[in-house]
């Protein structure tokens, strides 16, 4: 009896099995849904940080949108070139041209720059300090350098260096606008790389109410206007304006009067920082 | 305590009320310059009409309200304006502020005015006038008070409630109103019911307040239908939707204004300046502020003109004591912690508490250990402590959708109850900042 017990349980659900199995197969026949091979070819060449900065929600559909030719390969800011071409020459398509873009930081007002009014206590983030009395630096446009920023960089592409100040490191970025959502005084903005005039302040303040704020505040003295081309410059609001339109007249003249330092030429990456933190931070 | 009125959950801080409640408001020194921003109340802001150079006599009126929900800003001191520039506001951000340097040795009287005899303004007039004076909530939102005198045509008010409840620790400022100017409240009431065309009105008092609740009593108007209502000390027994919860055991449903429960809640010092209006001709320019806390050498209640910046303020009540640690505008549970001393007082200043390091002891922030005691005193049943980990996580929409964090009034009893120290309101304010630049994005 024992014997038979165990061979009618096999047979039943050897049988049950099978048919369910049949079902299954018969269902990826029939309810089949087409899908293009090179999107997972495609897929497996993107670099998969699903950051989002080509506008797709993640490589998936970045993948897809390749393939379909609705974006060209170079609209992912994370591959290097080398990449793009890989894509490029797998598909047979345009590789595209992109222009290099980064995030930059609109204030150099570290700890060594910038007056604070009040001691801050409680929960350090950024967005937190902003919600009490916009937080404890004396300049309401300034950067608060709780690190946000960093936090929310998913490339690791910014660290706080030792002014507490964000430094983003332009190879590692890909203009994802992560840090521009998250930060609370809004002072991230993406740009060319190519455009390297940057006034980093956003204070609407002039003159010595500026300065009393901040050392390195624009404080509206109107001498880069004066120094660039014509037209390049202007004072909107007490703070100069960079009219980007016009980038290819820029050049580091500009920068030569300025009494603070608001205004730079940037060359990459935009704060120094000392050896020991970025070799501790960086990976 | 027992058998008063109330609403459920809540906390109760310690009062500190003693430290001022016993002296009598006097007036401000007036101070040097006097600087006026054109935001202080919820709306669009006002909209300037003088220019730098300008001379404007106490009670001009300098900025115009700039749509509906919106409010006039009035000179609070007679003086020669000197720039319109950014200055620093209470809220932390810097905003277009009229400055006036004040004429020294100047009387500081007003112009003569006609004013009309309230009794013969038409009804739907009354609102007319107040918005003209500029007269917003001075319970601590600073809603304008002729926008809530138009209630909706679909939601009839039929009870005025007057908001003497004061819950929030240390404040005075409504007490004092209530004991030195009974008869500007009644009159204020008596203005607000015309303007309602309704007949009754509750004053709701926190039974701490003993002497406030005689006086009130004791100069009722016999053919005013108004009842005075002893009330549980509570915290938010203040706040408006608590307030009617507790004397009509009427819910506001969220989202929906008292006028949805036929009631419509106003603060005593609102009421006393709408009197103000109509009986001097006087816009609202100032009003009784408290000025209290450990940290302060010289406390009490002082009629303050609006635009005085913080450092006047201090300087004149004596200074600050060596161990002040903190400045709060508003009270301990809901104010604004002040971070420059060149802000100015507002409309809806209702005091300025500074607080000793002894007061505001700095605790570590622990983590959640899910007790449940921010659950038991959320006076609105919200769970805090989803709410909490939420923000933490940055799953603002979430807040919004699965926890109802619109509903939340920031009364900040969750934070006081947290025995991890979680700066629960803090978070909400930081969530709620976010979602409006993530909407306006």
């Amino acid at each position: 009896m024992t014997g038979n017990a165990i061979l009618d349980s096999a047979l039943v659900l050897g049988g049950v099995g099978l048919f369910f199995g049949f079902l299954i197969a018969l269902a990826n026949k029939k309810l089949q849904v087409w899908e293009d091979p090179r999107i997972d070819d495609v897929e497996e060449l993107l670099p998969g940080t699903n950051c989002g900065a080509c506008g797709s929600p993640g490589c998936r559909a970045f993948a897809e949108a390749v393939v379909s030719g609705s974006n060209k390969p170079s609209d992912c800011t994370v591959m290097g070139q080398e990449d793009v071409d890989d894509v490029a020459n797998y598909l047979g398509v345009d590789a595209g041209e992109a222009t290099k873009r980064v995030a930059r930081l609109l204030c150099a007002g570290g700890k060594a720059e910038a007056a604070r009014n009040s001691d801050y206590a409680g929960f350090d983030t950024c967005k937190a300090a902003a919600a009490v009395a916009g937080g404890p630096k004396a300049c309401a446009w300034g950067c608060l350098g709780l690190a946000d920023c960093e936090d929310a960089c998913l490339l690791d592409a910014i660290y706080m260096n030792n002014n507490a100040l964000p430094v983003v490191i332009p190879e590692l970025c890909t203009a994802c606008n992560d840090c521009v959502v998250t930060c609370p005084k809004d002072i991230f903005v993406l740009m060319p790389i190519s455009q390297k005039l940057i006034v980093q302040c956003k204070n609407l303040l002039n003159g010595d109410a500026a300065e009393d704020l901040c050392s390195v505040a624009c404080n509206t003295c109107t001498k880069c206007v004066a120094d660039a081309e014509p037209g390049v410059i202007e004072i909107i609001d007490e703070l100069a304006v960079i009219n980007y339109e016009k980038n290819s007249l820029t050049d580091p003249k500009a920068i030569s009067r300025c009494p603070t330092g608001a205004i730079v030429w940037v060359e990459g990456q935009q704060f120094e920082e000392s050896k020991f933190e970025l070799e501790k931070k960086v990976v | 305590m027992k058998g008063l009125l109330s609403f459920k959950n809540g906390v109760h801080p310690p009062e500190n009320k003693d430290i001022t409640a016993g002296i009598a408001s006097r007036r401000l020194p007036f101070p040097d310059e006097v600087v006026l921003p054109l935001s202080q109340h919820i709306g669009t802001p006002a909209k300037s009409l003088v220019q730098a150079g300008d001379h404007v006599e106490r009670g001009d009126v300098i900025a115009e309200a700039s749509g509906f929900i919106s409010s006039a800003v009035h000179a609070t001191a007679s003086g020669t304006i000197t720039s319109i520039e950014l200055w620093p506001h209470p809220g932390g951000t810097m905003v277009p502020s009229i400055r006036i340097a004040v004429d020294p040795y100047s009387t500081q009287l007003q112009r003569p005015r006609i004013v009309p005899r309230w009794e013969d303004v038409p009804e739907e007039d009354l609102s007319k006038e107040i918005a003209r004076a500029g007269i917003v909530g001075l319970g601590g939102a600073a809603f304008p008070s002729h926008v809530k005198l138009n209630p909706p045509k679909d939601q009839p008010v039929e009870l005025l409630l007057l908001n003497g409840c004061e819950c929030e620790p240390y404040l005075t400022s409504d007490h004092r109103t209530m004991l030195e100017q009974p008869e500007k409240v009644y009159l204020g009431i008596r203005i607000a019911l015309k303007a309602l065309g309704i007949s009754q009105a509750v004053i709701g008092i926190e039974a701490n307040k003993p002497d406030a609740i005689a006086m009130m009593r004791n100069t009722a108007p016999e053919d005013l239908d108004v009842t005075i209502q002893p009330l549980q000390v509570k915290y938010p027994q203040g706040a408006e939707k608590m307030l009617i919860k507790a004397v009509t055991g009427r819910e506001v449903p969220p989202g929906a204004l008292p006028a949805k429960v036929g009631t419509l809640v106003q603060n005593v010092a609102t009421a006393a300046n709408v009197a103000t209006v109509f009986e001097t001709g006087q816009p609202l320019i100032e009003r009784i502020i408290t000025v209290t806390g450990r940290g302060i050498r010289q406390p009490g209640n002082w009629v303050i003109p609006f635009g005085t910046r913080l450092r006047d303020v201090i300087r004149h009540c004596g200074g600050l004591n060596e161990d002040a640690a903190e400045i709060v505008f508003g009270g301990p549970m809901m104010g604004l912690g002040q971070a420059n001393l060149d802000v100015p007082i507002l409309k809806a200043t209702g005091g300025i508490l500074v607080l000793s390091r002894d007061e505001c002891k700095q605790q570590e922030i622990m983590p959640c250990i899910r007790c449940g005691k921010c659950l038991d005193a959320c006076p609105i049943f919200l769970n805090p402590q989803l709410m909490g980990a939420l923000a933490k996580a940055g799953r603002y929409e979430e807040m919004v959708t699965d926890a109802h964090l619109n509903d939340c009034m920031l009364c900040g009893c969750c934070s006081y109850v947290c025995p991890s120290n979680i700066p629960l309101s803090q978070l909400f304010t930081m969530s709620r900042t976010q979602l409006k630049k993530l909407a306006a994005s």
